[in-house]
């Protein structure tokens, strides 16, 4: 922490490290993961409240008396603890880049 | 008077109060108060996250909902948890990065305008508000019921403590407050699960077997459409649901808590496996009381369904268990009441006194000293209008509350942090119209309008057909900050999106707030 203490003071500090391969590389490796996963959860989210409200697919017998209803509204459950490690794993890898980042921004 | 519930609430008011007395001592500055430094660790705030979010509307309201209303009621429970994801994906880094105090401290990190900052901290406060007068009325039915006070009574008991935590122990206590309730909650919603699921002989499919004969909706009772018949409405509910978690100030300032990003996101991850848990242990819960209660004896207690899990405790492991969850649910309106009471007051003496007024040059001293006064006035304000609420439905006004966020908030947010043309015209109206149609939806909606009498407030045809605005009011929300943008004759400050831009990626120059 100690060590983002302001280095980058003035406009053009910023614009250059926008500009800097190593930020461009972290903006887009977090795009690449970002917006599909978001879109994805999205999808999944809404296709069970859409499903229930205009059909009656889910209506159907899984085990016993469990109907898919349940079992898909299970897999949102799942999905997010699921989704949220994912993340975890992939950030770490956004702050090793965004690390790269500060040295050069501190160093130039 | 069930006398072990009373000693339990004792309990409960002691323990809180010592929390209070010790985080007293180590509130000395604006920063302790507001964010107790920045210094809690990740598994610290997540379940701060958790026991800030889980409210009376989570415990006692879905409890009630699933066991009246079958699968409708478990919807809840999906769009509460899956909204974390909105959170972690899209907003907990940047904002954690962008902002130091509050959701408006990040907005202003990037347009530097008082109306923005002042629009941003009325939607805090408004929001805030309307979530706390939810959470007050719950708490007068439930000590009503439990002790035998009035509602007057019970509502000024629950206001006067979360006021002194608040002007006393500041963030500090909120938080410990928080985690103590959380772990309090887990342990009991856990308790009645394990009960209720042995006596369905440790079988889900037995479990949802009997459910099918169990109450007088049959087998529709585990089928979607009980409730929520209108598809665009139960979209309209999950819009809400899904997007408004991530709008929500009383989450948002949570973040401003920890030293950095990197904590943030670990804290979402411990708080969404502990909200996630206990809302799986929700299907015990609404089934449970559903089996072992019954459908009449949980109407005839409360029509909405919120004395669900208290009665269910009671059926299935006698006075004590009745008067321990109890207590937990005390517990969980404190903590959740407190949380608000400091959002509120931080986005006045921060956002409206400090920065505004005094273009943040007030003293440390003239600050929390501002804060305290700012908590009582938020205070006494929720108080008033809870006294004025009690016939409301709670869950009505909590879902209010987080169509309000999604509609006001969220679009700002997100733009603010990933629209390079955005500007202040923008980000103006998007707060506005979404703040305004949020509320007007509802207000010509058939929560307030209704063809039954006695049902809501005017008897008629509602002019807007949905219970909750989200499938208007979020894309109005989103529309106005576009078309804001494009119509001001202000030229998009691209050195100030890049700054904001490496920011929030990197948190290189973060607000240092030790």
């Amino acid at each position: 922490m100690e060590a983002r203490k302001t280095k980058v003071s003035s406009e053009s500090d910023y614009s250059s490290i926008v500009q800097s391969p190593s930020f461009q590389a972290l903006l887009s490796e977090k795009k690449k993961f970002i917006i599909p996963v978001t879109i994805f959860f999205f999808c999944f989210y809404f296709a069970l409240p859409i499903l229930t409200s205009y059909s009656t697919v889910l209506n159907h017998k899984f085990i016993g008396s469990i109907t898919w209803a349940w079992v898909f509204a299970f897999m949102q459950f799942v999905m997010t603890w699921g989704l949220c490690m994912l993340y975890s794993k992939k950030a770490a890898k956004f702050d090793e880049l965004a690390n790269q980042v500060i040295q050069e921004g501190g160093n130039s | 008077m069930n006398t072990s519930a009373f000693y339990m609430f004792l309990g409960i008011v002691f323990v809180t109060l010592i929390i209070t007395y010790y985080a007293s001592k180590k509130t000395k500055n604006a920063s302790e108060f507001y964010t107790a430094g920045g210094g809690l660790t990740g598994w610290q705030n997540g379940l701060a996250i958790a026991g800030d979010y889980m409210s009376a509307a989570s415990f006692l309201g879905i409890a009630g909902a699933v066991a009246l209303t079958g699968f409708d009621g478990f919807f809840y429970s999906i769009g509460f948890l899956v909204a974390y994801l909105v959170v972690l994906y899209l907003v907990a880094e940047p904002l954690r990065n962008l902002g130091k105090y509050t959701f408006a401290d990040m907005i202003a990190s990037r347009f530097d305008a008082k109306k923005v900052r002042g629009f941003a901290a009325m939607n805090t406060v408004t929001i805030s508000i309307f979530y706390m007068i939810a959470q007050l009325v719950g708490a007068g039915a439930l000590i009503k019921l439990l002790l035998g006070l009035d509602y007057t009574t019970s509502v000024l008991i629950v206001g006067v403590l979360m006021t002194v935590y608040v002007i006393f122990g500041g963030m500090h206590a909120t938080s410990w407050v928080q985690i103590i309730k959380a772990v309090l909650l887990m342990g009991g919603t856990f308790l009645i699960s394990i009960i209720v699921f042995a006596k369905f002989n440790w079988s889900i499919t037995d479990m949802f077997a009997q459910m099918k004969t169990a109450t007088p909706l049959k087998e529709s009772f585990l089928n979607p459409g009980v409730k929520y018949k209108i598809g665009l409405d139960t979209i309209s509910l999950n819009m809400g649901l899904v997007l408004g978690t991530a709008g929500l100030p009383h989450i948002l300032v949570r973040f401003f808590t920890v030293k950095d990003a990197k904590t943030a996101r670990s804290s979402v991850v411990y708080a969404t496996w502990v909200i996630g848990i206990f809302y799986v242990m929700t299907i015990f819960l609404g089934f449970g009381a559903a089996a072992f209660v019954g459908n009449s004896a949980i109407v005839t207690a409360n029509p909405a369904g919120n004395m669900a899990a208290p009665l269910l405790a009671k059926a299935i492991g006698g006075n004590m268990l009745f008067a321990f969850i109890s207590a937990v649910a005390f517990a969980t309106i404190l903590a959740v009441v407190a949380g608000l009471v400091l959002t509120a007051a931080s986005a006045f003496a921060h956002d409206f006194y400090n920065e505004i007024l005094h273009k943040g040059k007030a003293t440390e001293k003239q600050q929390v000293s501002m804060a305290r006064w700012a908590a009582i006035g938020v205070s006494v304000i929720s108080i008033i209008l809870a006294l004025g609420a009690q016939s409301l439905n709670v869950a009505f006004l909590v879902s209010l509350a987080f169509a309000v966020a999604a509609s006001a908030n969220l679009p700002v947010i997100i733009y603010t942090i990933y629209w390079k043309r955005f500007n202040t015209t923008g980000a103006v109206w998007a707060m506005v119209v979404g703040l305004i149609s949020a509320i007007g939806l509802v207000v010509i909606g058939p929560s307030v309008i209704s063809p039954e009498a006695g049902k809501a407030i005017f008897v008629g045809n509602p002019i807007f057909p949905y219970t909750t605005p989200g499938i208007l009011s979020i894309p109005l929300g989103f529309l106005a900050g576009y078309l804001g943008t494009l119509f001001s004759s202000q030229k998009a400050d691209v050195k100030k999106y890049e700054e904001v831009l490496v920011k929030s990626n990197t948190g290189i120059g973060m607000a240092n707030n030790r």
